[in-house]
């Protein structure tokens, strides 16, 4: 074998002589050569572990990342508090974190609840076509029409208590945790719904597909195991891309006081009172912004590199 | 063709109703009610006279009835009174729609010419220097929250620079032109600086891919300039997706410009539905949403007749 492979003049070891190497290891390759994906890579790793050593620091420092101090509001930068105090006194820097754990929480579970709904949705309608599918793609076209963030702000003031839930939940934190990430998911599945309808009926011509079906497999069974590993790739990416749209929502709706609700932190929430701070601690009102914009900016430099390491006609950069 | 748009309008109206009456039943939920709201500011009111006046507005009557009476009105014209304005809703929104509409189409139109231009440069030479700076501009555009991008802006060109005005639609003793477009300035550089990263990419993005069309290359052997190369033959069919996506993202920009407005107290749209769901108002809150809808549907109808028209190759369908 091998001095067929000399005859032909093919080095020993170059690409395309080992044959057992899958396509995985290609896309890694193709992501690791895109300069903006890896960077965001270790950006947003450092942004996790940035989050997460919230409570060791809390621990080392001593503090108490609630508690209100009001003799020492707006104080500079000192060896206990490392970026100053907020307008409550409390420590910017742990509330920076906490607050980016809440924000990162809620953009995942939003994209992920979100994303499920599309995807279903998505494989639904791609799949069995004919009127299903035209409701369904009037839904989605309807939802897409719409003007977002006033719809959101609308459903983030909802009253629970007349939808049934009791008082004391209606006002809870967990409440206004989940029912952020369940607005969201509920505007923002139309993008992944589209994208999985069309991948879904490019795959559903294939032979294979015919041939589950000829053996007499049942609908789910042939869209879980047949048509979603095979359309996983533009899924992967569009989840990404819309993390980075989800926790710029969440920003949003946090800032204009529909979203999480203080005191617990989020990086939106911490801007609530921004126009004060211009003027008192122009300082305070950069820092949640600048995390979000470093970290919706790192995860679309990754949603690209993805784009670039899946697809094999995209474009160079 | 007449075909094509009386279908489009009819599912723009089909989507509008169904929508208002989704809108009807989430002003609904909102917390409090507008009897028991009046009824806090009027003291000896017996909660007789509570349950007559809810009787006497319909206000104890099945939500399809209550819809179905609003609709009527609605249509004849009467949107009901605003409570915390004190005036009908209509002479409540006339000049609020006004203001957006000059913050919206300012914002738009200077970034769909930035777009042009930065677009076109990037797209001659993809990959080049030039193109990765724009690239990186457009994907910062596309990454920042609005809000942020306002109070950044604020911070250096009003307090840092005492430029132009932070707040407010004009000055007291003044409110001519000169006056009114120092003050919409910050305004329209945050909406605009926004949206041009997307538009950026999107133009950029059907240049690459329009020059490398035959009748591009037909053109240059024929000895055509480099302008009447670019523009003629490749912008103009460029644009024909281009324009639609811009016409389609007036969703957007609406929820840009009422974040926006709210940070720069701009009396627009976006601020008087932020307001009004604040403060419970909910004849305000109900006509400013369906408004924000209508203007968003519209647009929409708009790219799409105008994508039928520019290429009729959709019409056929």
């Amino acid at each position: 074998m091998t001095d067929l492979i000399a005859q032909a003049g093919i080095a020993e070891g170059s690409p395309r002589v080992d044959a057992a190497q899958s396509v995985w290891s290609l896309r890694g390759r193709r992501f690791r050569s895109h300069g903006g994906g890896m960077a965001s890579l270790v950006i947003l790793a450092v942004l996790v572990l940035f989050c997460l050593a919230a409570y060791p620091l809390e621990q080392y420092l001593g503090l108490d990342s609630n508690a209100t101090d009001l003799f020492s509001r707006y104080d500079p930068p000192s060896a206990l508090h490392w970026l100053g105090t907020d307008e409550a006194g409390r420590d910017e820097l742990l509330r920076l974190m906490y607050g980016g754990q809440i924000s990162l929480l809620v953009g995942l579970l939003a994209t992920v609840i979100g994303g499920a709904v599309g995807v279903t949705l998505g494989l639904i309608a791609g799949y069995f076509g004919g009127k299903l599918d035209a409701l369904l793609m009037r839904v989605t076209d309807g939802v897409i029409a719409l003007p977002l963030l006033p719809l959101l702000i609308v459903l983030a003031a909802l009253d629970l208590t007349k939808l049934g839930f009791s008082s004391e939940f209606a006002h809870s934190g967990a409440a206004s945790f989940w029912r952020i990430i369940v607005i969201i998911a509920l505007v923002d599945w139309t993008s992944i719904a589209r994208l999985v309808r069309a991948a879904t009926l490019s795959v559903k011509e294939r032979d294979y597909i015919l041939a589950a079906r000829a053996s007499g497999a049942g609908s789910a069974y042939v869209m879980a195991t047949h048509v979603l590993p095979n359309i996983v790739t533009p899924i992967i990416v569009a989840f990404t891309l819309t993390v980075g749209r989800v926790i710029l929502f969440e920003s949003v709706l946090s800032f204009l006081g529909f979203g999480i609700v203080p005191p617990t932190p989020s990086w939106g929430n911490m801007l609530n009172n921004a126009q004060e701070l211009v003027t008192t601690a122009p300082a305070l009102a950069v820092y949640p912004g600048l995390l979000i914009f470093i970290t919706v900016i790192a995860v679309n430099f990754l949603g690209d590199g993805m784009q670039h390491a899946f697809d094999p006609r995209s474009e160079r950069r | 063709m007449g075909l094509f748009i009386l279908r489009r309008i009819a599912q723009t109206l089909v989507v509008l109703l169904i929508m208002s009456f989704i809108i009807y039943g989430l002003i609904g939920l909102m917390p409090g009610d507008p009897i028991d709201i009046m009824a806090a500011s009027m003291p000896g009111v017996t909660p007789e006279v509570v349950a007559k006046l809810k009787a006497i507005y319909g206000l104890d009557q099945p939500l399809m009835l209550r819809y179905w009476r609003w609709l009527i009105a609605l249509l004849q014209g009467d949107l009901g009174f605003s409570r915390t304005h004190s005036q009908p809703v209509l002479e409540v929104l006339t000049p609020a729609l006004l203001q957006t509409c000059k913050l919206m189409l300012a914002s738009f139109v200077l970034s769909v010419i930035a777009a042009l231009i930065l677009g076109l440069i990037s797209a001659l030479r993809p990959g080049g220097i030039v193109d990765s700076i724009i690239s990186l501009f457009a994907f910062a555009g596309i990454s920042v929250p609005v809000f942020w991008l306002a109070l950044v802006l604020i911070l250096v060109f009003a307090v840092g620079l005492h430029w132009l005005p932070a707040s407010g639609m004009s000055n007291v003793g003044d409110g001519g032109l000169l006056d009114q477009i120092r003050h919409l300035a910050l305004p329209v550089l945050t909406l605009m600086l926004a949206n041009t990263g997307q538009f950026t990419r999107y133009v950029r993005a059907a240049m690459i891919e329009t020059l490398r069309m035959d009748f591009v290359r037909t053109a240059w052997a024929k000895g055509a300039g480099a302008w009447r190369v670019v523009i003629v033959h490749g912008l103009r069919n460029a644009l024909i997706p281009v324009v639609t996506i811009m016409a389609l993202s007036f969703g957007t920009l609406f929820s840009g410009a009422l974040v926006t407005e709210t940070m720069f107290a701009q009396q627009g749209m976006g601020k008087m539905i932020y307001d009004s769901i604040l403060s419970n108002d909910f004849n305000l809150a109900l006509s400013g949403l369906l408004f924000a809808t209508l203007i968003t549907l519209l647009s929409n109808l708009a790219a799409d007749l105008a994508y039928g028209w520019l290429d009729p190759r959709i019409t056929l369908k």
